[in-house]
């Protein structure tokens, strides 16, 4: 047969054409903050089942974590909502559950994050916010509840990293059933997006152990967010016992993520023309530079290379790595939201 | 886009669904048809006026409101099927850009300034205007120009006034060099709508005729018919057009060079006797000489001009043979393009004739008609000098008025001034070539009224600006064109018209009246005239209004039926020979001179049309042109790669005098040849009351400072020229 | 059961958009927007070109991916002939279904619910042809039930070679062209 010479389409619908591009920053901010959420609900339901309340580290994950988390969450729905076209039949998500929809059951699955996260972070609130439980005692009485039911503590850490696990892959899956859009169109994108949720949310652990360090034994919230705020500034040595749990942890999630993002690569350049077509998108198009420098170098290399320094010992411990792992997780949603919608199956040749 | 990001801001804002109140907004659609359930929908019969085709429509209003239009299944030019610019004529109703009331010039001419007034105030000084004129110079010093249908009533009003300086641009600027060309061959035309039999022919070969782009309906739903049964198709275009898609022989000629095809097709047919031996016999006339003529134009010879193989020509010739007398050299329309054009519309008849297809089945049938008296009125007075367009009769073979030459007589004062125009649904300053000299002529008159629905280039000209109602929303004259199958048609109003808009037949009757020619209107209104017509063709009005077409009895169209097989000719033959152009000293059998290959490093500027779009007044109508909103320029690929150019850049063109056109975006295609480029007849509106078309795409109008003009009949040849391309910065 | 599809006839189609501007007045699609399109597919170098001219819409797929994702039950598949449709009062615009449609067949109406193609449910049921194939000037669109045997459309595809947009999506699509 003569070669394709030209493609000529007529359609000029808005956000379709020429080129599909109807999601953009609510979206990437949503699958981001999805993804925080997740991490930070499997590293508390971990460490909530694990707890030794001496370690700063733990307490950090088990109710920062969460309160961060429950934070996260509401600004990610917010953030989605935004999105909604037509905003006033939102409600419609939570009158059916259709089974073969992600969105479906993203939706349901962001109504289980609210009750797991306020758990755990309930749990140890009054050791890791002394100053809250004296405003507020019934936190205490809440704490003591769970604390004294060893299966409720169990329940509530397994359910966090069941819900976690569950949203991390959701947000990944949400882009990796649409068929339609080559790039996104990969098993991996699960695993992938619940990783880099891990590593932004051990990142986020971190960078808040920072700010937060022993010297602010009992801080009021205006000196927590002032002292932070200096701490931004001047990087500060940690507490030699509890930044390496976390730094090793977002070391090993940014090894496998990058081997997952690898994989990711070479499933699509390996399959047909038309998923190399979408892979091209990042090794050889628009998006190649802010993939490569945002994502890959900046998103993990860098960070991979601060934080084994700072395990050895050789540097110390700075708000640095976890910076540039949260913004490489909102670089990589970013590059993939608007990177897919510009896969297509019929590349227009002549638009 | 705008509008969506807008209303959804609208959205989140207040939390409900706020309108925004724009001037796009009166162009919204009915609503959904999920309404339709509770909704009361009224279907009135009409026809079409988006073109002169004058399909049989039914227009649907739901709820009061103009819903959709569809072909009338009754009508056999539509056959229940409207082209895309009669399913969205209705766009022309809510058009936000229509003319609401009379204007009248505050300024200078040519600067769109204007005082609304009342019809009375400006019929008033239409009316004194025209008795100026008359009694200053006679009243052959007023001229008309107009175009289609609806200038009937109009028409009759300027007889009565007393000049017969009335045009259109249809003849020296459309039809006429094809229609010259036939009958000087047949003694007969062949009309509108076309008597080309497409639905029976086995071999339709298409000069040009870019059936698909041309839209006009039943050719186009005969073709499709044609395409679909397997019919041998040839095409001959320099650009690979949507009928070339369909043909079984696509041959790329390079423009200009059609008469060296013809001559060699011919020359084929005769050295190998394909041709229709016994019709010629019968009907021929001057056959032997015509043998002798075409001898020396072998395929050979034709192939360095026209580029076309020579084993192309002789399989392409053998191929129309092996069909006749079904098969049909189509005679095309708009034939205005190198100034021999009526030797070339000559050629093809020739052909035609060699093939026996006039007044056969698949080739060109004779058209039927119901006789439908016209209504009696006054003699109109004799005017006292002949017309002005053709003095002396310089184009001999001009049967019908030429519009250049009004502008001619009007720019020159010879044979005599004109110093009034008329015009009537027609935008002449993108209908005739050379805008400079349209506006030249405009400036030495003293009155110009244009009629119009919308404030085009040519109602910016002039002194009165008189809004119609469209067609939608007025009675217009009967539809009587002869056909395959004679019939009526009706067109009734199907809606109001909007604001202060009256129909051509109000303007036309009350205008006589202020002239106190009322004697020439004895009827109250156009129902009454129309009901008079349609008694006096044995026929009932209200099943008229009721059907919107009344058919009449079958007629034999084919020699073979009984049709009669009279040629209105010198010798009452087909003339392969023309005596009377030998006589008035031009070739009695065509001959080809190579077209002027325009400077070097420029392009042919070639146009046509849009299946979306007619002419220059579809690009207001809202529904149109969302589905096209500007032209572009079709420019060859490999010639687009060297000058640099991408597929969407925005260029400029500059013609051979340096006019350079508005911007316009490149189409960089397989689908022309690299000596030429191609664009779309309409866009690049100027008007500054044209909101939505003006500065869209390009004017091909704007770059033909020249024509050639052809010297049998006077018409317009405006594929003449060039262009280079520049980078819009 | 019915199965109700399209078959396009490409070698009679002009490109004219007649289809185009029917369906925009059968159901006031909004000025800017549009169900339906014409697509022009050109092989080749001149003047040997092959130019195939295509009517598109949404292909009402058998396996339509804008269903199954669709988180709120708005797109649906309406219970004669598979027609795929969205509800309009269900649809929170997520735009969830415009990403998993291979052919770009959805659009956010300017309302803020997704639209598309209804098959003209509206005129089939009342035993009309969809707008767009009742005004086509060229007759090069047919619809009707695949699963009935001796309709047009079964006849043609029995008869004739096509080929339908995307295969390789996995969607089985509905509207078949002829070559
Ligand atoms: N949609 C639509 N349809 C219309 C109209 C409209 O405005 N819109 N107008 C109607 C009217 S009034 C008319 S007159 C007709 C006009 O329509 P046609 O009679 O078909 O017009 P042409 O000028 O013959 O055709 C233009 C074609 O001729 C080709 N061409 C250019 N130069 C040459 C040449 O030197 N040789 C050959 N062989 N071909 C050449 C062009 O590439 C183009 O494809 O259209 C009618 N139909
Ligand atoms: N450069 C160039 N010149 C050409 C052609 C070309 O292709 N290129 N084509 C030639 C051909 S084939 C032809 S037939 C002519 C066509 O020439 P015209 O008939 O002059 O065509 P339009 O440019 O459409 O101008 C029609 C005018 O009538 C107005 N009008 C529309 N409907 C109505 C109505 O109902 N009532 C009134 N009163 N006015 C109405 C429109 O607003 C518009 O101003 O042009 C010829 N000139
Ligand atoms: S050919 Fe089209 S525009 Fe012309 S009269 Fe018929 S439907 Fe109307
Ligand atoms: S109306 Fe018919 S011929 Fe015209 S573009 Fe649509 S499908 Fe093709
Ligand atoms: S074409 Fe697209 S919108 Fe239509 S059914 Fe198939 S996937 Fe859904
Ligand atoms: S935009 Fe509407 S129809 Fe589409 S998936 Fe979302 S809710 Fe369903
Ligand atoms: S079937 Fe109906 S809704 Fe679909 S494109 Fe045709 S006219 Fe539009
Ligand atoms: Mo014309």
């Amino acid at each position: 047969m003569m070669p394709l010479t030209e493609l000529t389409v007529s359609r000029h619908n808005p956000l379709v054409d020429p080129s599909l591009h109807i999601w953009g920053w609510q979206i990437a901010v949503y699958l981001f903050l999805g993804g925080l959420v997740a991490g930070l609900m499997i590293i508390a339901g971990v460490r909530l089942i694990a707890i030794r309340p001496s370690q700063r580290e733990a307490l950090v994950c088990c109710t920062i974590g969460p309160i961060v988390g429950l934070t996260g969450l509401s600004l990610g729905m917010f953030t989605l909502f935004l999105d909604l076209s037509h905003k006033l039949h939102v409600w419609r998500l939570y009158t059916t559950f259709q089974i073969t929809s992600p969105m479906s059951w993203g939706s349901w699955i962001l109504l289980l994050v609210y009750p797991a996260l306020v758990a755990n972070g309930l749990a140890h609130l009054p050791e890791a916010i002394p100053a809250l439980a004296r405003r507020f005692p019934v936190i205490v009485t809440w704490s003591d509840f769970i604390l004294a039911r060893e299966w409720l503590v169990v329940a509530i850490g397994l359910s966090n990293m069941l819900v976690g696990i569950a949203l991390g892959i959701y947000t990944g899956i949400l882009l990796g059933t649409f068929g339609a859009r080559p790039l996104w169109n990969s098993a991996i994108l699960g695993p992938l997006f619940l990783l880099s949720g891990l590593s932004i949310a051990a990142a986020t652990l971190h960078g808040i152990l920072i700010i937060h360090t022993p010297d602010d034994e009992r801080p009021t919230f205006a000196d927590f967010l002032l002292s932070s705020l200096t701490k931004l500034i001047e990087a500060h040595p940690l507490d030699p016992k509890v930044g390496p749990v976390l730094a090793g942890a977002d070391n090993s999630f940014l090894t496998i993520e990058a081997a997952l993002l690898i994989l990711f690569l070479i499933g699509n350049t390996t399959s047909t023309s038309v998923h190399q077509q979408a892979a091209s998108l990042l090794l050889g198009g628009p998006y190649t530079a802010i993939f490569w420098v945002f994502v890959i170098g900046m998103g993990i290399v860098i960070p991979l290379i601060l934080q084994s320094l700072e395990l050895a010992n050789r540097i110390r411990h700075t708000l640095a790595p976890s910076i540039f792992v949260i913004l490489g997780g909102l670089a990589l949603r970013f590059v993939l939201v608007y990177a897919g919608q510009q896969s297509h199956w019929l590349e227009a040749l002549n638009r | 886009m705008n509008q969506l990001s807008r209303r959804r801001f609208l959205k989140i804002g207040a939390g409900s669904i706020v309108a925004s109140a724009g001037l796009r907004q009166a162009a919204r659609l009915a609503e959904p048809a999920r309404a339709a359930a509770q909704s009361v929908v009224r279907r009135v019969p009409t026809f079409c006026n988006i073109c002169f085709w004058e399909c049989g429509a039914i227009a649907s209003v739901r709820d009061g409101k103009l819903w959709k239009i569809e072909g009338n299944p009754l009508d056999p030019l539509s056959h229940g099927r409207l082209c895309p610019r009669g399913t969205g004529g209705i766009g022309a109703q809510f058009d936000p850009d229509r003319l609401r009331s009379p204007l009248i010039r505050v300024s200078h001419r040519g600067e769109d300034k204007w005082k609304a007034v009342t019809w009375e105030e400006a019929l008033n000084v239409v009316a004194e205007k025209m008795q100026k004129i008359k009694s200053d110079y006679g009243p052959e010093s007023f001229a008309l120009f107009t175009h289609s249908l609806g200038g009937r009533f109009i028409q009759h009003t300027m007889r009565a006034y007393g000049t017969e300086n009335i045009t259109e641009p249809s003849f020296a600027q459309c039809r006429g060099p094809r229609d010259v060309g036939f009958t000087l061959t047949y003694g007969d035309d062949p009309r509108s709508p076309e008597r080309t039999d497409i639905e029976n022919a086995q071999c339709i070969v298409l000069i040009g005729s870019h059936l698909g782009e041309n839209m006009h309906n039943t050719q186009v739903q005969e073709f499709a018919h044609a395409v679909g049964r397997g019919a041998s198709i040839i095409v001959v275009d320099p650009r690979f057009s949507v009928a070339a898609s369909k043909a079984k022989y696509y041959l790329p000629i390079k423009p200009g060079t059609d008469i060296a095809l013809l001559l060699a097709w011919m020359n084929v047919i005769v050295s190998e006797k394909l041709y229709d031996k016994e019709y010629i016999d019968k009907y021929g006339f001057g056959f032997d000489q015509f043998a002798q003529i075409v001898q020396p134009y072998t395929p050979e010879w034709a192939y360095p001009e026209t580029g076309i193989e020579p084993e192309t020509i002789r399989a392409t010739a053998r191929e129309m043979a092996r069909y006749r007398p079904a098969t049909l050299i189509h005679p095309g329309r708009h034939t205005n393009w190198y100034g021999d054009d009526a030797q070339r519309s000559r050629a093809i008849a020739l052909l035609n004739a060699l093939m026996g297809s006039w007044g056969r089945k698949g080739g060109l049938w004779m058209p039927a008609s119901l006789d439908i008296p016209a209504y009696p009125y006054p003699p109109y007075p004799k005017p006292a000098r002949p017309a002005a367009d053709n003095p002396g009769n310089k184009y001999p073979f001009a049967d019908q008025s030429i519009s250049t030459g009004i502008r001619d007589a009007t720019i020159s004062g010879q044979p005599y001034p004109i110093k009034g125009w008329m015009v009537y649904s027609t935008n002449l300053i993108y209908s005739l070539p050379s805008p400079p000299e349209t506006i030249r002529a405009i400036q030495n008159l003293d009155f110009l009224v244009v009629i119009d629905t919308v404030p085009s280039e040519i109602a910016g000209w002039a002194d009165v600006v008189l809004p119609e109602s469209i067609y939608l929303e007025r009675y217009d004259d009967l539809h009587t064109n002869p056909f395959k199958q004679p019939y009526i048609a009706l067109r009734q109003p199907v809606v109001d018209a909007p604001a202060d808009q009256k129909p051509n037949w109000w303007i036309a009757k009350t205008l006589a009246e202020k002239l106190g020619l009322g004697a020439y209107y004895p009827w109250k209104d156009i129902e009454e005239y129309l009901a008079w017509r349609v008694k006096a063709a044995g026929c009932s009005f209200e099943q008229l209004k009721r059907d919107g077409v009344i058919l009449g009895a079958k007629q034999p169209i084919y020699f073979d039926e009984g049709a009669a097989a009279t040629f209105d000719t010198p010798s009452k033959k087909i003339e392969f020979y023309s005596v009377q152009l030998q006589r008035a000293g031009f070739d009695p059998v065509p001959k080809y001179t190579r077209p002027d290959p325009g400077p070097p490093g420029s392009y042919r500027l070639l146009y046509g049309r849009a299946p979306m779009h007619t002419f220059s007044r579809t690009q207001t109508n809202p529904l149109l042109m969302d589905l096209e909103s500007e032209n572009s320029v079709w420019l060859n690929a490999t010639e687009a790669v060297r000058l640099g150019f991408k597929n969407g850049d925005y260029v400029r063109l500059r013609n051979q005098d340096g006019v350079l056109s508005n911007r316009i975006a490149v189409k960089a295609t397989e689908r022309i040849r690299p000596d030429c480029v191609y664009m779309v007849h309409g866009f690049g509106h100027t008007a500054k009351g044209l909101r939505g078309a003006v500065g869209k795409g390009a004017s091909d109008t704007q770059l033909m400072t020249r024509y050639k003009t052809d010297p049998l009949m006077g018409g317009t040849g405006l594929h003449v020229n060039f262009v280079t391309i520049e980078p819009e910065v | 059961m019915s199965r109700f599809a399209m078959v396009i006839d490409t070698r009679r189609c002009v490109g004219c958009n007649d289809c185009v501007v029917a369906c925009k007045t059968e159901h006031g699609v909004p000025l800017g927007y549009s169900r339906d399109w014409i697509t022009e597919e050109l092989h080749g170098v001149f003047p040997d070109v092959r130019l195939e001219i295509r009517s598109e819409r949404c292909n009402h797929c058998e396996n339509p991916p804008c269903v199954s994702c669709c988180p709120t039950g708005a797109s649906h598949i309406h219970d004669r002939g598979g027609v795929v449709l969205v509800d309009h009062e269900k649809c929170i615009g997520c735009k969830a279904c415009l990403a998993a449609c291979p052919y770009n067949a959805r659009f956010v109406h300017p309302d803020g619910y997704v639209d598309k193609c209804t098959f003209c449910i509206h005129r089939v049921e009342n035993g009309l042809d969809p707008a767009c194939v009742s005004v086509c000037p060229t007759h090069c669109m047919h619809f009707g039930d695949l699963d009935d045997e001796n309709s047009e459309v079964s006849r043609l595809l029995a008869s004739r070679p096509y080929h339908s947009l995307i295969p390789e999506a996995g969607t089985k699509p509905c509207i078949f062209y002829l070559t």
